[in-house]
């Protein structure tokens, strides 16, 4: 081995991706393209029948709307706090990253169950609202949409978090006291400072969160329940259910793109965003 | 003037109040999920009522409980074997593309990194439909394939990161001294990234054991997977163990979390 053949160390990965990543996701375009689920007709006709139902549009909407308003939530709360971190002395900063990391380590499961806990009917909230006098019985809010949101909303936290405060980190501190010291009140030295500097970070976060809430199928099911169907779901009920494998991939695909537009146009929005700022 | 006090004093009220928020929402279910696993009563319920060790007790019941330790046991092994797979080929890539540049090091950096933002489940049923076609029964070995894909990213980050950092004055003086490839590597590559590949091998092994898309599809009555048993005990009629075997994990990572703190300094190493 020498400097010139290092680069040989990386077929190892390489292969074991072409052989079980890539092979893979290949079969998968090719079985959507049978239109029986014995996998003997290649017609297309479950990409026809799937895209033709008004359902399926409904579901597909639903999916993105969902992961676009955890995406917001996750900014409006967790982008404070990065400027909380920003500000604040080392002390504080570890403890606001152990807050961070900590429920990021801890198993989606794990966090999807603890809101089982805070939204049912015994739950947290439920128990503050009878408690305030604020309902006569007990709200719904599990297996609703805001529900959902609501948990997802912690659940993705973490991700949107950790690319934040990584630029956050590296922001040089001197630019924003010399905003303070032309005269900029807070607000603006947020909006003209701060934000455009922050901004890669912000972006990185939204796109992780958005792939994130929109996969989430544990979530998704266990909080949103069976009414509540987003493309995860049919993937699932799909393959492991009826076992209509070309249906299932017809839906896995459907997904994968609709993240991959969703993920496009954050970072559309973000080079916007940049090139307004400068 | 005063109307500047004003808007600065909203500016720390508002993000404040939110930050605060988002420590809340961050750190509060963890602590209840805690605090609920030591429930006195038979369901789950915030506060509990009252206070004790009883569905610890039954957790931990070797005939009562068996399906839940088997899972269990099976997503260690997974973890551990995944982890060390994943370590070893995502090492030896981000010292391949180290400090290179051109087209085809950018495009196989991205391939490496596609599975963190590609929807898993794609790749889970993916995996399923590609393993049923050559002829296999989901087992662990396939388990331990699938999730060495998806956590290899994981490694290759913070591995590259540390790479990044390595000065190649001290490759040059080396070699120039006469000392092989191999002998550097050992002496001097490998002391300055060992730090950057413990991060990501325990992120890794975390991101195994908490897999839950990949599992989904691969996992079957003879190789049931922890997160899947757990999500199966919150369905049917909601089981209280789920609080204690979340207890028993969080108090794990917290363990694990602190340790690597200590010796790699994981939370600073995960931020940057």
């Amino acid at each position: 081995m020498t400097r010139e053949s290092e680069w040989q160390l990386a077929l190892p990965l390489t292969l074991a991706y072409a052989a079980f990543f890539l092979v893979p996701l290949g079969l998968l375009i090719a079985v959507s393209a049978f239109g029986d689920d014995r996998i003997t007709t290649l017609d297309g006709a479950q990409w026809r029948k799937f895209l033709g139902d008004p359902f399926t549009w409904k579901v597909i909407v639903d999916t993105v709307k969902l992961g676009g308003l955890t995406v917001a939530a996750t900014s409006l709360i967790g982008y404070p706090l990065a400027l909380v971190y920003l500000g604040a002395g080392p002390r504080w900063q570890r403890v606001i990253l152990f807050v961070v990391i900590l429920p990021l380590l801890t198993s989606v499961v794990v966090r999807t169950f603890a809101w089982i806990v805070i939204l049912g009917r015994e739950g947290v909230i439920n128990q503050a609202v009878l408690w305030l006098g604020l309902s006569p019985a007990p709200l719904r809010l599990l297996q609703t949409e805001h529900g959902l949101v609501i948990a997802l909303t912690q659940i993705e936290m973490p991700i949107m978090l950790l690319p934040l405060l990584s630029v956050m980190s590296r922001m040089d501190p001197n630019l924003r006291d010399a905003s303070a010291g032309l005269g900029a009140s807070k607000w603006r030295t947020l909006v003209r400072v701060t934000l455009p500097l922050s901004l890669p970070g912000l972006v990185a976060g939204c796109m992780l969160v958005f792939a994130s809430a929109t996969t989430a199928f544990i979530s998704q099911f266990v909080i949103g329940g069976n009414r509540l169907v987003y493309l995860p779901l049919i993937i699932w009920q799909q393959s492991l259910v009826v076992y209509n494998w070309p249906l299932a991939s017809v839906a896995a695909l459907t997904l994968l793109v609709s993240v991959g537009l969703g993920v496009a146009a954050i970072a559309a929005v973000g080079r916007r965003g940049r090139a307004y700022a400068v | 003037m005063l109307a500047r006090r004003a808007s600065d004093l909203t500016y720390s009220v508002v993000i404040g109040l939110l930050a605060g928020l988002g420590l809340l929402v961050l750190i509060g279910p963890v602590v209840i999920v805690l605090l609920t696993s030591f429930t006195l009563g038979r369901s789950i319920k915030f506060p509990p009522s009252g206070l004790s060790l009883q569905w610890y007790r039954l957790l931990f019941d070797p005939v009562s409980s068996s399906q839940i330790h088997r899972a269990a046991l099976n997503s260690l092994e997974v973890a551990l074997v995944a982890m060390v797979a994943a370590t070893v080929l995502a090492t030896l890539a981000s010292v391949a593309l180290a400090r290179r540049s051109g087209r085809w090091v950018r495009a196989l950096d991205t391939f490496f990194m596609s599975p963190m933002i590609l929807p898993m489940l794609a790749f889970g049923l993916a995996a399923l439909m590609y393993f049923t076609f050559l002829g296999l029964r989901p087992s662990l070995p396939l388990i331990m394939v699938g999730h060495t894909v998806v956590v290899a990213p994981f490694v290759l980050r913070t591995t590259s990161a540390s790479m990044s950092q390595l000065d190649p004055a001290l490759l040059e003086s080396s070699a120039s001294l006469g000392a092989g490839w191999l002998y550097t590597f050992r002496r001097v590559t490998l002391p300055v990234i060992a730090p950057g590949i413990a991060a990501g091998a325990f992120l890794a092994f975390v991101a195994s054991l908490d897999n839950v898309p990949v599992s989904l599809f691969l996992s079957g009555p003879r190789s049931d997977m922890l997160p899947i048993r757990m999500w199966g005990m919150m369905e049917s009629m909601l089981d209280v163990r789920v609080a204690a075997v979340s207890g028993v994990l969080i108090a794990t990572v917290l363990a694990l979390m602190l340790i690597m703190e200590r010796v790699v300094g994981l939370t600073r190493r995960l931020r940057d």
